[in-house]
């Protein structure tokens, strides 16, 4: 599904990421550590082609990243799910509207009860007329997850999901996030809440990814 | 065709991907007033060029059939050398008629330039006659040589001399109107070219979300393509209507018979304005999907 083959990622003067040799295969769950800056976004990027390997091969849904035009690059995006840490929104529209917004740009009309169930689901119900910047933190958060969430995509990717969030709204989230899983959908959480990854021990075989010295390293046995 | 027919009937029916655009207030109606101030002068340059084209052709008609011959004879001849033209141009192969001015025609003529009471008779005027070409026409050199042989005062005007520049610069004068045309649709595209970059660059932040969530380069610019095409159709309807309000106001083309007063339109005419706003909107869909297309590769 997505493979990393040696791919390393430079910026303009050092080399952040490199020789990553990794596949995320269909129905994997992982949590993806590291201390702060060691990669976690840009490797997160690389997997929804916001950025481009400097190194190395990495193939996404059958195509090789630096070979896909932009309408591919469109196209691979709407089987991924992402949650930013940043979560960024169309604040000219209402948090509804912004949930529906990878419908809206597929063409597809959202089924309002669908869409009503989904923002029941992360407690923005009686928000779905606002707009975001009137939204808290932990609130956009939640927003961003079900944007994410909405196209039933074949891969999640989140980062720093449960930063903003409380003990209860972080485990409803991976219990979502457990449940898409199970779904069979592929699941990458870069997260440094460790309560979160012992949490989720117990309910499934993720497996925990630590980036130290530019590297992706497997963090000891699966949990 | 099919493709740009499904292009054109998303400006139409994709109002969801106007919706993903924040609106704009100065573009928006900066826009629009542009768009309706080149339609309102493109309603005056096809004015121009409809009624220059109309006068190339009057005058081309008008003078295209007719020649003139100058009698400048002494009084006691120029009976004499009328008659002999008269005959000459009677047997003339390409003359379909002739005949002498009279004195009132002359003092007609002149009136335009000396005023009603020219006493006429008592001037040594030349006398004139004019003839009508056949199809054919006529061999002008020849009818000179048999002019300067049987009638030596007798001189052919043949209205080429002064027909043809005439002709010539009303035919520039269409041509200017319909170059004007040209340039104020070139102007209107720069224009929108233009509002379309800065709103693009303006919503960098919009479009960094609706690529995150998969929208494909087509889908954006079709939001703004879709919000500069109505607006300039709109603006180009408003500036047409005010324009054609301005030609029907200007004086009547009968009551002065100037060319200035002929500037309006005529029949037809008025329904050549209704082309601009459809003209607008093209130009208009043209430039900001060119504009939006590029930037978006820009923005990579």
């Amino acid at each position: 599904m997505i493979s990393f083959d040696k791919v390393g990622y430079s910026y303009g003067g050092g080399e952040l990421l490199s020789e990553i040799s990794l596949t995320l295969s269909p129905g994997s769950f992982h949590f993806l550590t590291g201390p702060s800056g060691a990669g976690k976004t840009t490797f997160l990027k690389l997997c929804y082609a916001e950025l481009l390997p400097t190194a190395g091969r990495l193939t996404l849904f059958d195509g090789e990243a630096r070979g896909l035009s932009r309408d591919d690059v469109a196209m691979v995006r709407r089987r991924i799910g992402v949650v930013h840490q940043d979560c960024q929104f169309l604040d000219h529209l209402p948090v509804a509207a912004n949930v529906a917004l990878p419908l809206t740009v597929t063409g597809k009309d959202a089924e309002v009860a669908d869409l009503q169930d989904l923002l029941t689901w992360v407690g923005l119900r009686p928000l779905a007329d606002a707009l975001p910047p009137s939204l808290s933190g932990g609130e956009r958060q939640r927003a961003a997850v079900a944007r994410a969430v909405i196209m039933s995509p074949d891969v999640i990717l989140a980062d720093e999901p449960t930063g903003n969030l409380d003990w209860e709204m972080s485990q409803r989230l991976l219990r979502l996030f457990l449940e898409l899983n199970r779904m069979g959908k592929t699941i990458v959480i870069a997260t440094h809440d460790m309560n979160l990854i012992r949490t989720a021990k117990g309910q499934v075989a993720a497996r925990v990814l630590r980036i130290q010295n530019r590297r992706v390293q497997l963090a000891g046995a699966d949990l | 065709m099919k493709e740009l027919l499904q292009r054109l009937g998303l400006i139409w029916s994709d109002r969801a991907s106007d919706r993903v655009v924040p609106p704009t207030g100065h573009t928006a109606w900066l826009t629009g007033f542009t768009a309706g101030a080149m339609a309102f002068l493109a309603v005056f340059a096809l004015a121009l060029s409809l009624a220059s084209g109309r006068l190339a052709d009057r005058w081309a008609e008008a003078l295209s059939n007719t020649a003139t011959i100058r009698i400048s004879a002494p009084p006691d001849q120029m009976t004499a050398q009328t008659r002999a033209v008269l005959n000459l141009l009677g047997t003339t192969p390409g003359v379909q008629g002739a005949r002498a001015l009279s004195p009132e025609e002359q003092r007609a003529l002149l009136e335009p330039w000396f005023g009603p009471d020219l006493p006429v008779d008592s001037l040594s005027l030349p006398q004139l006659v004019e003839f009508t070409e056949a199809d054919g026409g006529y061999d002008a050199q020849g009818l000179r040589l048999r002019l300067q042989a049987e009638a030596p005062g007798a001189v052919l005007d043949d209205h080429t001399r002064w027909r043809r520049p005439l002709t010539v610069a009303a035919e520039r004068l269409r041509l200017l109107g319909w170059l004007s045309l040209v340039l104020i649709g070139g102007a209107l595209a720069a224009m929108i070219t233009l509002a379309a970059n800065a709103s693009l660059a303006a919503n960098a932040q919009v479009i960094r979300v609706l690529r995150l969530v998969g929208a494909q380069d087509r889908f954006i610019a079709g939001a703004f393509v879709r919000r500069f095409t109505l607006r300039a159709a709109i603006g180009a309807s408003a500036g047409v209507a005010m324009g054609l309000l301005g030609i029907a106001l200007l004086p009547s083309a009968d009551a002065a018979g100037g060319f200035l007063t002929g500037l309006g339109f005529q029949g037809w005419g008025w329904l050549v304005p209704l082309v601009l706003p459809v003209m607008a909107a093209l130009v208009a869909w043209t430039a900001t999907r060119i504009a939006a297309l590029a930037k978006l590769r820009e923005l990579k």
